[in-house]
């Protein structure tokens, strides 16, 4: 049962994956590097976009020091991935830390999905977590044995998972009494992309629309630790 | 060999970045009420972030960028009317691959 709630949430993921880890490990053999470098990268790194800004690093022998940064800029939004599913996952045990490696974009949306008062909530995110690591790595291993000999043209299927974002955030703004968020979060990330540009904007905007949420606050409770 | 210990600190980065916050408040140490309520009300701001960065392409114009804006808002709509989430990411990405090779 929760295998097949897990399976029915991972789908977008599903497709999003297969589209976009296949042309993740065609580059990967076209910059010259074997089905099993692709895998190698898509099991221990499992980052989508920075995935690909790293072929160019590994074949342009970039440094240590600029792989290390471009990471930490690329992927520190997951960093407030955690926030949401902190509590939850260190109830997890074991599997706190397979949580933690998974946890992408696409996995955090979905997890916002889940039935709160489901009883098999933890294992359906498990599973989720699992299979759409799964899905990676099977499509790295694909598209960099077979990509080339492909015989469709799926340009365009991974519009699934801007399409996933945008049902759920469809969801929240009816579910959700207040709509600072969302509006907030819409036009910092335009505002953010316009300034900043394509490639580094999200940090930015982020931080910037955390800030407003903090700034905005509940109404101030009285005599509750003493920040000014 | 180089090419894997690069790799491997991409790898250790990443999971750094998603593990800080369970490093930060490991064992008893608590989140702070603020930050707690961050993390519960984020997820619809992150949400439309995310929505922006996955049509992010379109500030290099042209018909894919209308294509995206075209195709997101038929989705919004479309779940905003049946709320089938299935029914809109099939339709939304079928419209998307259409107008692609369309437009």
């Amino acid at each position: 049962m929760a295998f097949k709630t897990a399976f029915q949430k991972s789908l977008p993921i599903f497709f999003s994956y297969l589209f976009v880890g296949m042309a993740y490990g065609l580059m990967m053999n076209e910059a010259g590097y074997a089905w099993y470098t692709a895998l190698f990268t898509s099991f221990t790194v499992y980052s989508g976009a920075f995935q690909f800004v790293l072929i160019t690093f590994l074949s342009g022998g970039a440094s240590y020091l600029t792989v290390a940064l471009t990471a930490l800029l690329m992927n520190s939004r997951q960093t407030f991935y955690s926030l949401t599913f902190l509590e939850e996952f260190k109830a997890m045990g074991r599997r706190k830390l397979y949580m933690i490696h998974t946890m992408s974009d696409e996995t955090y949306a979905v997890n916002c999905t889940l039935d709160r008062e489901d009883p098999a909530r933890k294992d359906i995110m498990f599973l989720v977590a699992l299979l759409s690591r799964l899905y990676w790595m099977g499509a790295s291993v694909i598209g960099a044995v077979l990509g080339q000999v492909l015989p469709f043209d799926l340009t365009g299927i991974d519009f699934c998972m801007t399409a996933l974002f945008i049902t759920i955030l469809v969801d929240q703004w009816d579910k959700r009494k207040s709509h600072f968020e969302p509006i907030a979060g819409g036009l910092v990330g335009v505002l953010c992309l316009l300034v900043f540009g394509k490639q580094s904007f999200i940090l930015p905007a982020l931080l910037l629309v955390s800030g407003l949420i903090l700034l905005r606050g509940q109404p101030r409770k009285t005599g509750k630790e003493g920040s000014a | 060999m180089r090419t894997y210990t690069l790799i491997l600190v991409a790898a250790l980065v990443t999971f750094s970045l998603r593990a800080l916050p369970f490093v930060i408040f490991s064992g008893q140490r608590t989140m702070p009420a603020w930050l707690e309520r961050l993390g519960q009300t984020l997820p619809p701001a992150i949400m439309a972030v995310l929505v922006v960065y996955s049509l992010r392409d379109t500030v290099d114009g042209g018909s894919a960028a209308a294509a995206g804006l075209i195709a997101a808002l038929v989705t919004a709509l479309l779940h905003k009317w049946r709320h089938s989430t299935f029914l809109s990411i099939i339709a939304g990405t079928g419209l998307y691959m259409l107008l692609l090779r369309l437009l």
